[in-house]
């Protein structure tokens, strides 16, 4: 079974009016379970719009959605997905251990398993010191960090990513990268992530979506293997290879 | 001690100034309070230095073909009936008043009291009705857009006239409530009427302050309106609605005088002041005084809520706005 399958979806938003946008025309992906795979494109080319989709924050205007066997909106209701955003959207009031928690609370669990959750959670994005701690405290990557926690606290098969590394400086970007690699590989969740940057899809993915602007449409999905990865993979020709590759396909939708 | 820069853990690091930021926090509340003190005093200092001088101003040209009698030809005059010297005002405190017995101050002191009794319960009721308009606006557009101009134009209608009103209607028709209807009563209503306003207004803007990114969040946790505004919308509405409460608050104690004078209900600071000003040749000090019980009234409801203010947010690790 697919983890999550997208037939025929398009998006228009507000259809019939003189500001009517052509967002996504007639995608069709299928994502297989512990798969990771980027949607890269253009501004304008509909991969936010394609993420939230997936989330059932928007219903598509035509077409259908499947998540983990089910509508897009039931697996919401379900809580079969976590998510997190290029910010970090924590909240200001609450410790990070009870940022963590904001999502159990809200799935009822009793204080004494959230507490058990959410250390083990600041354990697994290897901050295990700051539970007691305020955002504020912490720097950029720190807080994203915690976001990725949030959305992982309650095993959800599945982890929605719209650009959460693009606030960040390029080392800590990296960094980054590494880490959500293992946390990837130590959760087997199934990831779908939105990106801006070729390097990034590159190291991270199993399948690099081209998506070309208005409307939205998948131009060309990319398979990338570099096996088990390192930090020397960034400088493995077959991941030069990937970045050429989705280069070639970025300008080609982009007419350049 | 551990100097932060040259710790290379980032964990140490950062739990160093934590503390580090702790404890300047505490010295910096600490210098900010005594600070806040000093300026006050010397503020009070300057103010009675700009009315002496006015006074011996006024008093050294004050023959009536003087040249130089600005004061009391162009300027109000500066005998000792207009502005009564400083010492005479702190008489008045200590001298009973006519016909009574026991200080001016101690009357003060319980009038006060009653007046500020009607100023919590107006600015409690102005709360609670504020808050629940900005929830129902926050939670319907279409209240908002039906709504919100009325409730700027209530404001549009000066207290002074409705305030006789709302004690009219008090004494003769409010008889659904179990306990009996008493005029201090009529006046927090009128206190409300200036209280409720910046609550919903403040309160609205705070409410619907989160950023998409934390909507969407609690969407994608499919948590409904209730549980969004508990977990969200409410805390991060809370700022705002500390800045609201500090103009409540305030506003509580200005409609509570002007509710006991235009309604002429007795008993509190309000009826005093009226009172002193009737008979205000024959001791003007003691207006002079009321109205200093007055001002200390509000500065002392106004510090109440601003402690409140930093302890809360404080304890969330944020500051205050404004």
């Amino acid at each position: 079974m697919s983890a999550v399958e997208i037939r025929n979806v398009s998006k228009i938003f507000n259809r019939g009016r003189a500001n009517e946008v052509h967002a996504i025309d007639d995608v069709d992906l299928a994502i297989e379970s512990g798969e990771f795979v980027t949607l890269i494109g253009p501004s304008g080319c509909g991969k936010s719009t394609l993420l939230r989709l997936v989330a059932s924050l928007l219903s598509p205007s035509e077409g259908a959605i499947t998540v983990a066997g089910k509508s897009a909106e039931q697996a919401r209701l379900d809580q079969d997905y976590g998510m997190a955003f290029q910010r970090a959207g924590l909240f200001e009031w609450r410790t990070v251990a009870k940022n963590i928690e904001l999502p159990l609370e809200l799935m009822g669990w009793n204080r004494a398993d959230r507490r058990r959750r959410s250390a083990e959670m600041l354990e697994l994005v290897k901050l295990p010191e700051f539970g007691d701690h305020h955002p504020a405290e912490l720097s950029g990557g720190m807080q994203q960090r915690i976001a990725i926690a949030r959305s992982l606290a309650f095993n959800p098969s599945l982890l929605l990513m719209d650009e959460p590394f693009g606030a960040l400086d390029e080392m800590t970007r990296e960094h980054m990268q590494t880490e959500l690699l293992r946390i990837w590989e130590e959760t087997a969740t199934t990831v779908v992530f939105v990106t801006h940057s070729i390097p990034e899809a590159v190291i991270l993915s199993n399948r690099v979506v081209v998506m070309s602007p208005r409307p939205g449409k998948i131009s060309e999905i990319i398979p990338i293997d570099l096996g088990e990865r390192s930090d020397d993979t960034r400088e493995d020709p077959e991941f030069f290879k990937g970045v050429t590759r989705v280069r070639e396909a970025l300008r080609a939708v982009e007419g350049l | 001690m551990t100097s932060v820069t040259g710790t290379a853990d980032p964990l140490v690091r950062a739990q160093l100034l934590r503390e580090q930021s702790a404890r300047a926090d505490r010295r910096a509340t600490a210098g900010r309070v005594t600070r806040q003190v000093v300026v006050f005093g010397l503020f009070m200092v300057a103010i009675a230095a700009v009315y002496i001088s006015y006074k011996a101003f006024g008093a050294a040209f004050d023959h009536e073909q003087h040249t130089w009698r600005i004061i009391g030809s162009y300027l109000p005059r500066s005998d000792d009936l207009n502005m009564p010297p400083i010492p005479d005002i702190f008489g008045a405190l200590t001298d009973p008043l006519p016909g009574e017995s026991g200080s001016m101050a101690g009357t003060l002191f319980g009038e006060a009291l009653f007046t500020l009794r009607e100023t919590v319960a107006g600015f409690v009721v102005g709360v609670v009705l504020g808050l629940t308009l900005a929830i129902a606006l926050a939670r319907s557009s279409f209240l908002e857009r039906g709504l919100t101009p009325y409730i700027v134009a209530s404001q549009t209608i000066p207290l002074i006239a409705i305030a006789p009103l709302v004690v009219i209607w008090g004494r003769k028709n409010i008889d659904f409530f179990p306990w009996e209807w008493k005029d201090w009563m009529s006046v927090s209503i009128i206190a409300t009427y200036l209280t409720f306003f910046p609550v919903a207004i403040n309160g609205l803007r705070g409410l619907k302050s989160p950023r998409p990114e934390n909507l969407e969040l609690m969407e994608s946790y499919a948590a409904g309106w209730t549980p969004t505004l508990w977990r969200l919308r409410f805390p991060a509405s809370l700022p705002y609605l500390f800045a609201a409460f500090k103009l409540a608050a305030t506003a509580s104690v200005i409609g509570a005088i002007v509710g006991e004078i235009s309604a002429g209900v007795g008993g509190g600071l309000g009826r005093r002041i009226l009172s002193e000003a009737l008979r205000y040749s024959t001791g003007p000090g003691r207006l002079y005084a009321s109205v200093a019980f007055a001002a200390l009234l509000g500065i002392g409801v106004f510090l109440v809520i601003t402690a409140v203010e930093q302890l809360v947010l404080r304890s969330q690790g944020r500051k205050a706005i404004t």
